[in-house]
């Protein structure tokens, strides 16, 4: 078994707001093995982001996280800022849907990846240079030595995510979390984004976190899934064994929903996803949810082994089997 | 009555760019749209995809001359729309309606869903107390009678997405422009909307023009498709033979860049990548547009720009060298 190198147990975050508050994860448990490529999929007010983004400890200081985020046996939730500072970067790195604002519009690309170089290795000026002339050559930036000398409104959005990846990678980190990287992108450009990412994983091992919802993109590169509604994980395993026999009434709802060659009519799952200032008591997912009994009002289901996947549904063992393919 | 409801011959929009300093003193030209030639028929949806920057919301608006386009013809129902004067235009446009991507932004915060529905049947003077009617229309769309009342905030993303489609279908339209109106939402909460539009057409028998860049939507939603490319068509035909048989190198590689959602289907497919990012509009390459990305142009493609020819039965691409 591979080794683990991000931890996360029992992860909650609540947001205080003027109107009350916003309870967006819930008690996510979610481990990434070294060198993997972990899909992890939901949709808009699932947590998926929110759980990253206070894993890497960049949400805001109206935020409550609480629970535990171990990187390489090193406990992330309690770190001061300038702790954080020296983890971000060196051992993992986060990139954004908009590369636009991710990058400083105001300094030349090249220099932005040497100030990342510059702010974790001991380099001179001239080697950091050369090594972000590398990193733009690696991320498949035609040109490298001329681009590095331009500013990010001259490239385009593709050109830009590439920028941001190699930021990303500049130190090397053993954790790449991407966070829906290829939304704000054409699908042929997102397909380009999408090779960058899996070449990143394979050629350095860098374990990688993508952040979707869009499950076609996790088909064609993830090695596992975890799929979050309402702040929780509710079904996570290898990606050929959730896609073939699905067990959680969501993920199968998902699948059932996505338009695919031959499918007649779509079935979408009733109603819309819960406020999440109030969110059911039980399976939030009972809900909207076909199978649900009055004991999924009780008890909040844990995920468990159940045929080849982790899943939380009190009734996943009773439930029909299910065909995605028609 | 012929089968033909909509027919759009050799559409062309061209817009003028405000002169930068670095311009100099030429007047500059986005050319969103170029020589666009397609038809719909009666209860059919033609579904038009494309890159950002391809045209295809542009052909959109100009149908509806809601942008008026800077040549070509417009037939609706028989007549020519470019012709028309502002009162003859606005009867027409009775019988098109258009939906938008947007349902937070199409929805004025500050009017009852109820009155944003009755809007169109107001300014199309229609008399009488519209209540009755605006209930059908929640019900027609899956909504209550009891949000009629209630303002856009109270709803979600999909609800509100159904508002509009009640607002569209208000003045019993035969052409409805659907411009990217699921991509704002959550894929299951899509597939609910999908299926509406599909009760609908099968109920009233309206046509439908589906803009959109997510190529699994069209493929489930359409009966003829068109691609295009920096403001031009390369691609037009039925469904399934565009889909299994792409004839023009940029579809097949769009389809094969779409991720299909099966692990297993993935690792075995043979994939196409482009290279680079479609050019800009304002300056598009001589010949075919699409040669500088394209892994099969020659030197006739920079020099001889290809026109549509027929593939196969009803379907037409705009290559040199068509795959077969």
């Amino acid at each position: 078994m591979a080794e683990k190198i991000l931890q996360i147990r029992n992860l909650r975050v609540t947001f205080e707001t003027p109107f009350g508050q916003v309870f967006a994860v819930r008690g996510v448990d979610l481990d990434v093995e070294e060198g993997e490529l972990l899909g992890v999929v939901g949709e808009s007010g699932s947590g998926k982001s929110v759980t990253f983004l206070a894993a890497i400890g960049l949400l805001s200081s109206r935020a409550r996280v609480t629970g535990s985020v171990v990187l390489q046996g090193e406990e992330l939730i309690g770190k001061t800022p300038q702790q954080m500072r020296s983890v971000r970067g060196r051992l993992m790195a986060m990139i954004f849907q908009d590369p636009l604002s991710a990058l400083n519009p105001v300094h030349r690309v090249g220099k932005q990846i040497v100030e990342m170089l510059q702010s974790h290795q001991n380099l001179t000026n001239k080697q950091a240079a050369t090594r972000a002339v590398e990193l733009l050559d690696l991320v498949g930036i035609p040109q490298p030595e001329q681009r590095s000398n331009q500013y990010p409104h001259e490239f385009s959005g593709g050109m830009r995510q590439r920028v941001v990846i190699a930021i990303a990678i500049a130190n090397n980190p053993k954790l790449l979390i991407a966070d829906e990287p290829t939304t704000a992108l054409d699908v042929t450009v997102q397909a380009q984004i999408l090779e960058v990412i899996k070449r990143v994983q394979q050629q350095f091992g860098t374990a990688v976190v993508l952040i979707t919802h869009d499950l076609g993109v996790i088909a064609r590169v993830a090695d596992r899934v975890d799929v979050m509604y309402a702040g929780r994980n509710v079904e996570q395993g290898l990606v050929d064994n959730l896609y073939d026999h699905p067990s959680h009434p969501y993920t199968r709802g998902l699948l059932s929903s996505i338009p695919q060659a031959g499918k007649d009519r779509l079935t979408p799952i009733r109603g819309f996803p819960p406020n999440m200032m109030s969110p059911p008591s039980g399976c939030a997912f009972r809900t909207r949810c076909e199978f649900a009994e009055p004991s999924c009002e009780v008890d909040i289901p844990e995920l468990k082994m159940f045929n080849d996947l982790q899943t939380a549904c009190l009734r996943a063992h009773q439930l029909p089997s299910f065909q995605v393919r028609q | 009555m012929s089968d033909e409801l909509l027919n759009v011959v050799n559409l062309v929009k061209n817009f003028q760019v405000r002169r930068t300093r670095n311009s100099g003193s030429k007047k500059r030209t986005v050319q969103a749209v170029t020589n666009v030639s397609f038809s719909i028929n009666r209860g059919q949806t033609l579904g038009l995809v494309g890159e950002s920057g391809s045209g295809k919301t542009t052909v959109g608006r100009c149908i509806l001359r809601l942008i008026e386009p800077t040549s070509g013809q417009v037939e609706f129902d028989g007549e020519d729309l470019g012709s028309m004067k502002f009162e003859e235009l606005r009867a027409t446009r009775r019988k098109m309606q258009i939906v938008f991507q947007d349902p937070f932004a199409s929805l004025d915060p500050k009017m009852t869903v109820g009155s944003s529905i009755a809007e169109p049947l107001i300014v199309q003077g229609v008399p009488g107390d519209h209540n009755d009617k605006v209930f059908e229309l929640l019900e027609l769309v899956g909504l209550s009678v009891d949000h009629a009342s209630r303002f856009p905030h109270e709803f979600s993303g999909g609800q509100r997405q159904r508002i509009g489609i009640a607002r569209a279908l208000a003045l019993n339209p035969a052409l409805i422009i659907l411009d990217e109106p699921v991509s704002a939402l959550d894929v299951s909460i899509q597939a609910g909307i999908l299926n509406l539009f599909e009760d609908l057409q099968k109920k009233l028998g309206i046509s439908y023009l589906f803009i959109a860049h997510d190529l699994s939507v069209v493929r489930h939603i359409a009966d003829r498709i068109a691609v295009m490319y920096l403001g031009k068509i390369v691609e037009i035909g039925d469904r399934d033979s565009v889909f299994d048989h792409p004839t023009h190198p940029y579809t097949k590689a769009l389809l094969s860049a779409v991720p299909v959602t099966d692990p297993k289907v993935e690792r075995l497919r043979s994939r196409v990548t482009l290279e680079g990012e479609v050019p800009s509009p304002m300056n598009p390459p001589s010949g075919c547009r699409f040669r500088t990305r394209c892994w099969k142009a020659q030197d006739i493609c920079a020099q001889q720009e290809p026109v549509l020819e027929l593939r196969a039965t009803s379907q037409m691409s705009a290559c040199h060298f068509p795959e077969s």
